[in-house]
């Protein structure tokens, strides 16, 4: 069987501060032990969630190559990101493509939007003509439910958020490329434009077959487009499986308290408990060694303390979380 | 002591703020941008309002024109805003800096810029209630800022740290603390809890339902996030481009919405119940220098006439407590005949 097209394997980052004169050296451990695979066929959206500082923009950095990981590998079509040379390395850059949350920081506003895509064909000699170019940048377009005549003569402030985005979906779309990382790309976007950008998702994933690492904090959307989901606490999975049965089912205490959090848009359904939240010092101090978890959850046990929980299978189709509560029901996930 | 049904049923008739064609300009090299186009709203007393819309869309410079804190290039170029009985906009510095956090105060956005970095948070709290109460007992005091930590969940040890030691959740309570010091009649909370992580942003939210109910006050809430405006405010206003386009209460919002971008803004909004598809609408908006005559919707708006295109809708009040700016609806709130809804089912 061919290898996935992404696999990452046992994936470890640690930021280490140097120390200064008073100031001890410091650890922080961004990302633990996390593993995921993207495979050939079918593409897919796969959503990686969580809270400021649980790993997900780290996880981004560690795929588009902007870091390296500190222990673990990251496997393109089999082979290891960290012993590429630079012909492979420039193949994997073109195949592993990325959109950021800033649509209006990636433009050069001295430039037309055309600049864009002009540069990128010429870039990665992708039209051999003129007309070959021009045909491309439409299709391309076409794709993002964009025309031609519209925008690409149009300075960048002159469009909106939601069409800035979606024209770097189809810059992306012209390079073809098997991934993409899009870190929080409706984020910045008013709420009645975002649809059309993840309309454009739907349309690359099905249309061109390519998978996307859909990087967010909003599991609304998530719920909408998502293929499965990856929802991280400080640096390691808590639960993963596909999006509807996570976000209908959470299992995992941390993904519970996540989800009952996200206020309900129905006047009719108001909020009826109270959440707490732990001091911070609690928090802070969080064991290394423990469930991350463990400070703020209310169903903890002393076990948990002992190590960090591995992700239990809960239903046998690949629902998995992180939590000792599902110890005895479950098979352990076989290792990747 | 907790009022009657009957008193708070009173008590809400009452407007403790009327804005009245409130309009704002920023100044710029080939033009006025029309931030703010001539608004009116009443705010009662005892309700929270929400005012939403995209960014742009001049909810925010509305409130800072409200607040008198709409800073060059931006201008206050007309309108009338009165609080208990005292109009604000004419008023003299002097005077409104008194009635800054007695009756008026701002729960201002992105808590992490609004505080000062070299003061502990006691002193950015007293402070404020010494400029306007004159110097205080140092203990009397210390009791005052531990009750406002009390009431906004914040623990004692906080009194002496500076602000980098807090969270995000933890300094946005701070604002919350130093917004209801004074006991003001009107609280305006802008996008205050947009920047935290959804739990804490919850528990930030009902911190702020429960100091609201607690003191009585009225407030004005801006954001764009309409799950967090279900379930925490008692009537909506939904702004586009400067202008008002329907005013209700927030059920009425939610279940029936009547001018065209509210009920965009409500199909867009994303469930967690479930998957439907994908409501696309095009984003193309006018030059805020330059609007079109007629409705300021016009280039987006499904349902787009003739008239739509010369005359401007006012913001008319067509069903009980229920103001909308559309050319679509008759006086009574029935669709007018030639009406093309095809595109609405």
């Amino acid at each position: 069987m061919a290898p996935p097209v992404l696999e990452i394997r046992n994936a470890t980052k640690v930021y280490r501060t140097s120390g200064g004169f008073l100031s001890p050296k410091k650890e922080v451990v961004a990302l633990q032990d996390y593993s995921l695979t993207i495979d050939r066929e079918p593409a897919s959206i796969t959503t990686i969630a969580g809270e400021s500082g649980s790993g997900k923009t780290t996880l981004a950095n560690v795929v588009l190559g902007f870091t390296p990981l500190t222990s673990g590998q990251i496997l393109f079509h089999g082979q290891d990101l960290a012993t590429m040379n630079r012909r492979q390395l420039l193949h994997y850059r073109r195949n592993v493509q990325a959109v950021f949350q800033d649509p209006f920081g990636v433009y050069n506003p001295f430039y037309r939007i055309e600049h864009v895509f002009h540069t990128v064909i010429r870039h990665f000699k992708l039209a051999d003509s003129e007309s070959q170019m021009r045909d491309m940048i439409e299709e391309a377009l076409n794709v993002v439910g964009l025309h031609g005549v519209d925008v690409l003569r149009k300075y960048p402030h002159q469009l909106s958020g939601g069409q800035r985005q979606r024209i770097m979906m189809a810059r992306v779309y012209l390079i073809k490329p098997e991934v993409i990382v899009a870190d929080e790309p409706v984020s910045m976007v008013d709420a009645s434009l975002r649809a059309a950008i993840l309309e454009a998702m739907l349309g690359l994933r099905d249309e061109l077959g390519v998978s996307f690492l859909y990087i967010t904090h909003d599991l609304s959307t998530a719920y909408q487009v998502g293929d499965r989901i990856n929802i991280l606490y400080q640096g390691s999975v808590a639960e993963t499986g596909t999006t509807v049965q996570v976000i209908d089912q959470p299992q995992h205490p941390y993904v519970q308290l996540l989800v009952e959090s996200v206020p309900a848009p129905d006047p009719s359904e108001k909020w009826d408990t109270e959440i707490e939240l732990p001091d911070e010092e609690v928090l802070r101090s969080a064991t290394s060694t423990g469930c991350r978890f463990y400070p703020r959850c209310p169903q903890r046990m002393d076990r948990c303390l002992e190590a960090l929980p591995p992700l239990y299978d809960i239903d046998g189709r690949g629902h998995e979380a992180a939590c000792y509560l599902y110890e005895d029901e479950a098979q352990m996930a076989p290792a990747p | 002591m907790a009022e009657t049904p009957a008193e708070q049923v009173k008590r809400r008739q009452r407007k403790v703020l009327e804005v009245r064609n409130l309009r704002v300009h920023y100044e710029t090299p080939t033009g006025d941008v029309i931030a703010v186009a001539g608004i009116d709203f009443d705010l009662y007393d005892g309700e929270t309002l929400g005012l939403v819309g995209e960014s742009g869309s001049g909810k925010s410079t509305a409130a800072y024109g409200i607040l008198k804190l709409v800073q060059p290039p931006g201008r206050i170029v007309d309108g009338d805003v009165t609080l208990d009985g005292d109009e604000l906009v004419h008023m003299s510095d002097s005077n409104f800096r008194q009635i800054r956090w007695t009756k008026l105060a701002l729960i201002p956005q992105g808590a992490m810029n609004s505080l000062n970095p070299t003061m502990r948070v006691h002193r950015q709290i007293t402070d404020a209630i010494e400029a306007h109460e004159g110097k205080q007992d140092k203990e009397t005091l210390r009791e005052r800022v531990l009750e406002l930590f009390r009431m906004v969940g914040l623990p004692q040890r906080v009194y002496n740290m500076f602000p980098h030691e807090l969270s995000g959740g933890m300094k946005q309570r701070v604002c919350i603390a130093m917004g209801i010091a004074l006991h003001p009649t009107v609280v305006i909370a802008d996008e205050s809890t947009s920047a935290l992580d959804v739990v804490v942003q919850r528990v930030v939210a009902q911190t702020m339902l429960r100091v609201k109910q607690a003191l009585g006050v009225s407030m004005i809430m801006i954001g764009h996030d309409m799950g967090l405006m279900a379930q925490m405010v008692d009537r909506i206003a939904v702004m586009y481009a400067g202008k008002l386009v329907e005013v209700a209460p927030v059920e009425t919002i939610f279940d029936e919405p009547m001018h065209p971008y509210s009920q965009v803004l409500i199909e867009s909004i994303p469930s967690l119940k479930e998957r439907k598809p994908l409501k696309i609408t095009e984003g193309i908006t006018h030059d805020p220098r330059n609007p079109p005559p007629g409705c300021i919707f016009q280039l987006r708006c499904p349902y787009v006439m003739e008239r739509c295109r010369s005359d401007a809708p006012p913001l008319r009040e067509l069903l009980a407590r229920h103001e909308v700016a559309c050319h679509l609806y008759n006086d009574d709130g029935s669709l007018i005949e030639d009406a093309t809804m095809e595109a609405a089912s």
